[in-house]
């Protein structure tokens, strides 16, 4: 069982490659949704909001903001918010005529969105490459510690989302996905650097390659989800007030649409995080002799579940406002954080594992 | 006082124990309960806790004097047992009861009645397409009616509708979810009554017999019951370690093996086991877990005389370092003229550092070292008072010099003795390594698997199964159709759509199916009069 020196070299080189690629990704997906011109609501309106919006009479959500946008916009882009006020309005009051489609720009493609997408392929490829090395370097899972379990985590934060984009149009998630995962990497190849090496004996267990992994979903999903909460409080707002340094987010969806995502990834999330708490109180019963002892890691991972099940329950609460909600959300991603930095780091317990 | 009191419109006692559970059991106060449950249990994360580390929370009360005492009082070192904690789960778990009771008997009811009646105005549903068809109104309601039971639906027929309704599964699965939670927590509480957790140091030869006093220490639950300890004994036979001699960094020293051979006799039956970290013995019910390790130095001591006044191997426990430098006392109470003791520091592979210090610089026994200093007096062991065997009450002792009236130190390799001044020696003989074992039982945890299935089971149904209401009305030829999702249901309209488009498949001209397309309701699309269709948004 020894340690392939030059795999693990090629692993770290791959990494830096897809940092770079990820860094150029994000630039263009920033452009997408910050940059270039105005774009119209229609454009941005795809796929899932096609059909008339139906509000669920819960949530009911503001309807005509953007007509006083529409009057007090800025000159050099009056046209497109007149435009894009109309049409807005149209979706918003469910009228029956045609919202857009008659636009011209309304079929201009997104090509910053579509540069962002192709270069994070290819970032996802290096990175993917980054993660079989380090694998086959050791010959065993790719996460015995903290630089693996980052590394591994982000990619698949990655895929998720290259997959979750074939399925409805979250582009506008891109920027805050490959600079996450940008900074995450960062973090990993320096302050959480760890040479390849084999396993430590209390991780040497088949229950690595389930707790884990599913742990590692759970992160990614929750961190994903816990993007589209920050953007739906920043929409919700901008529904609301409309403040002028909030203007990109007329190219999001609804915010309670993005809500609706947010919620549906949170509670897959939610899903993963407790099968990875119950496998880990098996595990800890096979390695500790009980199945639950108050560890420090235990503890956190406890506060985060607990967190998550206030979000689902405010969610169903009369009362709790969808930006409240959110903010729930946002306390579960920070414990998520919390428990997987400080937690390995400076807390004492049996989970010590980040091999710093 | 006289006013405070007055102000409550008269609820009397009981209509306050009414109020109280009222307001208990809303969602909104389980929410608070929740919320406060995540933030009381940081503190244990914070604080050392007794149930793990006794030893530290000791020493945290002598280091911060009457703080430590005031976050004692207020059980910050028990946590998880403590009233505060305790309280806000029981809260919970009443609240739970409160909410799941009645529900589960409006859900029992509501499984085993028809779904309900087309409200008047279905146009107000999330989901809801119409069209107008030409074919016989019963024929319409047929074929929705059988579509639906295929889709899974509960139907019943009334006169100018059929209702429907699916997903009976998610509020089964949320009822299982929260009752598999409370039976979890119980079962918790009742394993911690019922099972017992000890812990044994075994040096390599040593055998345990599973009896009370075999135990270093035991924790047995209110309601365990020591005559019911399996009758079994464990050998030690060999523990092989190994540790990365080639990574470099941080990874460095790591261990890499831990593997102890163990021979179990039950009933007379011996039997050898591999024990490793992940991999416990297990005899009936009881497991036997690997849970930390080091070395055992074995020193022989003589006195003034030259008899051997101690010998034998000695637990050292290691500080926590890479190299496994292990701190240890040896006691040697009958020597001739006065006690001795020693305590003593063992470097597995001794190195001099930068600074010139001896240090331990890799965990295996590449260049073992033991270095000592001795006492002479009383040692205290017939005061009565329970001693640590890991360390020395000096007291009443006096430490060895050396010819200079130094204080001395032993250093010695495997194989060397030094004289003492008092006229006897010692002599480091080798190394042994042991173990340290936790032994315990549970006998619940197989109902605690089982609730923590059933958990995950009912979380995924009450999240992901959508429960749906779909009423099909045929008024003089014009067809509603129309959905209502009960909680999350992205489908909702699709469901309409869906629907509406297998009812009109029937009808030739359908294939300008503009429902795909909600915003165009294209005028071009009604070629004949049986597809005007529209989709009406769920605002008026």
């Amino acid at each position: 069982m020894d340690v392939n020196t030059d795999l693990a070299m090629w692993s770290n080189q791959l990494i830096v490659s897809a940092m770079i690629v990820y860094a150029i990704a994000m630039i263009a997906y920033a452009f997408d949704l910050f940059g270039g011109r105005e774009l119209k609501q229609s454009e941005v309106a795809t796929a899932e909001s096609k059909p008339l919006r139906v509000r669920r009479t819960t949530r009911t959500a503001t309807a005509v903001l953007d007509a006083p946008e529409g009057g007090t916009g800025d000159s050099a882009a009056t046209g497109g918010s007149t435009a894009e006020g109309g049409s807005a309005a149209n979706r918003g009051s469910g009228a029956n005529g045609g919202s857009g489609h008659s636009d011209g720009e309304a079929e201009r493609p997104r090509r910053a969105a579509r540069v962002g997408t192709s270069l994070l392929v290819l970032a996802a490829l290096l990175h993917v490459g980054a993660v079989l090395t380090r694998a086959l370097s050791v010959t065993r899972v790719p996460w015995g510690n903290m630089m693996e379990y980052i590394l591994t985590a982000t990619a698949i934060t990655v895929v998720v989302f290259l997959i979750v984009i074939t399925r409805k149009d979250v582009r506008y998630l891109g920027t805050f996905v490959a600079g996450g995962v940008l900074l995450s990497l960062g973090l990993s190849i320096t302050v959480f650097y760890t040479p390849a090496a084999q396993l430590i004996p209390a991780l040497q267990s088949y229950w690595i390659a389930i707790h884990v992994p599913i742990a590692i979903l759970s992160t990614a999903l929750l961190y994903i989800s816990a993007i589209l909460a920050v953007l739906q409080i920043l929409k919700a707002r901008y529904e609301d007030r409309a403040p002028a340094w909030l203007r990109f987010t007329k190219r999001l969806p609804a915010s309670t649409d993005i809500e609706r995502v947010s919620y549906t990834i949170a509670a897959v999330g939610f899903i993963t995080w407790t099968f990875t708490l119950i496998a880990g109180a098996i595990w800890a019963e096979v390695a500790w002799s009980r199945y639950w002892g108050w560890d420090s890691k235990e503890i956190w991972t406890f506060v985060v579940w607990v967190v998550y099940a206030a979000y689902l329950h405010a969610r169903a609460t009369r009362g709790w406002s969808p930006t409240k909600v959110a903010v729930l959300n946002l306390i579960g991603i920070a414990s998520v954080i919390f428990n997987f930095t400080v937690v390995n780091v400076y807390f004492n317990g049996l989970h010590s594992y980040s091999g710093l | 006082m006289d006013k405070a009191t007055a102000t409550p419109p008269q609820l009397g006692f009981f209509g306050m124990c009414r109020w109280a559970w009222r307001q208990l059991t809303t969602m909104r106060v389980a929410l608070i309960l929740l919320l406060i449950l995540a933030l009381a249990a940081i503190p244990g994360s914070l604080l050392p806790q007794r149930i793990q580390d006794p030893g530290r929370v000791t020493r945290f009360l002598e280091e911060n004097g009457v703080w430590g005492q005031f976050l004692d009082r207020i059980q910050m070192f028990d946590v998880y047992s403590s009233i505060w904690f305790s309280s806000i789960y029981l809260l919970l778990m009443i609240s739970l009861v409160g909410c799941v009771v009645p529900r589960s008997a409006q859900h029992w009811k509501a499984m085993r009645s028809a779904p309900p009646k087309a409200p008047r105005r279905l146009g107000r549903m999330p989901g809801y397409v119409e069209f107008t068809s030409a074919t016989e109104a019963r024929t319409v309601l047929d074929t929705a009616q059988a579509r639906l039971r295929k889709l899974g639906y509960r139907t019943a027929r009334h006169d100018d509708h059929v209702a429907a309704e699916r997903g009976y599964l998610r509020e089964t699965g949320n009822l299982v979810f929260h009752i598999s939670l409370l039976v979890a927590t119980l079962t918790m509480a009742i394993g911690s009554l019922f099972g017992y957790q000890g812990q044994r140091i075994l040096i390599e030869g040593d055998t345990f017999t599973n009896s009370l006093v075999a135990y270093d220490s035991f924790e047995p639950g209110a309601y365990f019951d020591p005559d019911s300890l399996p009758d079994f004994r464990l050998t030690l036979d060999e523990f092989t370690s190994s540790f990365d001699a080639t990574a470099p960094g941080s990874q460095f020293g790591q261990p890499r093996v831990f593997e102890a051979q163990v021979t179990t006799t039950v009933d007379g039956q011996s039997e050898s086991h591999t024990l490793k970290v992940n991999e416990p013995v297990r005899v009936g019910e009881t497991g036997v877990y690997l849970t930390g390790n080091g070395y055992a130095p074995e020193v022989t001591v003589r006195d003034a005389t030259g008899k051997v006044v101690h010998s034998g191997p000695t637990v050292f426990v290691p500080g926590g370092d890479a190299g496994y430098t292990s701190e240890g006392v040896i006691k040697v109470p009958d020597a001739a003229g006065t006690q001795m003791g020693f305590v003593g520091v063992f470097l597995p592979t001794a190195t001099q550092n930068d600074q010139g210090e001896l240090v331990s610089s890799f965990a295996e026994l590449r260049n073992p070292y033991l270095v000592m200093s001795g006492y002479t007096g009383d040692l205290g062991l017939d005061s009565g008072v329970p001693q640590s065997v890991y360390s020395l009450e000096a007291e009443n002792m006096t430490q060895m010099t050396d010819a200079t009236g130094e204080p001395l130190t032993l250093q010695m390799g495997v194989g060397q003795t030094q004289e003492l001044p008092n006229g006897g020696s010692v002599t480091f003989d080798g190394v042994k390594r042991y173990i340290a074992v936790d032994i315990s039982q549970d006998p619940t945890q197989g109902l605690m698997l089982v609730s923590a299935i059933c958990v995950l089971l009912g979380l995924g149904l009450s999240l992901f199964v959508p429960r749906r209401r779909m009423w099909v009305r045929v008024t003089d030829g014009r067809v509603e159709v129309a959905a209502l999702a009960r909680g999350e249901d992205p489908m909702v309209e699709r469901a309409a759509r869906d629907l509406a488009a297998d009812l009109r498949t029937g009808d030739s001209d359908a294939e300008g199916d503009s429902c795909a397309e909600g915003d165009s309701d294209a005028p071009g699309d009604s070629k004949t009069s049986t597809t005007g269709s529209r989709i009406a948004s769920g605002r008026d």
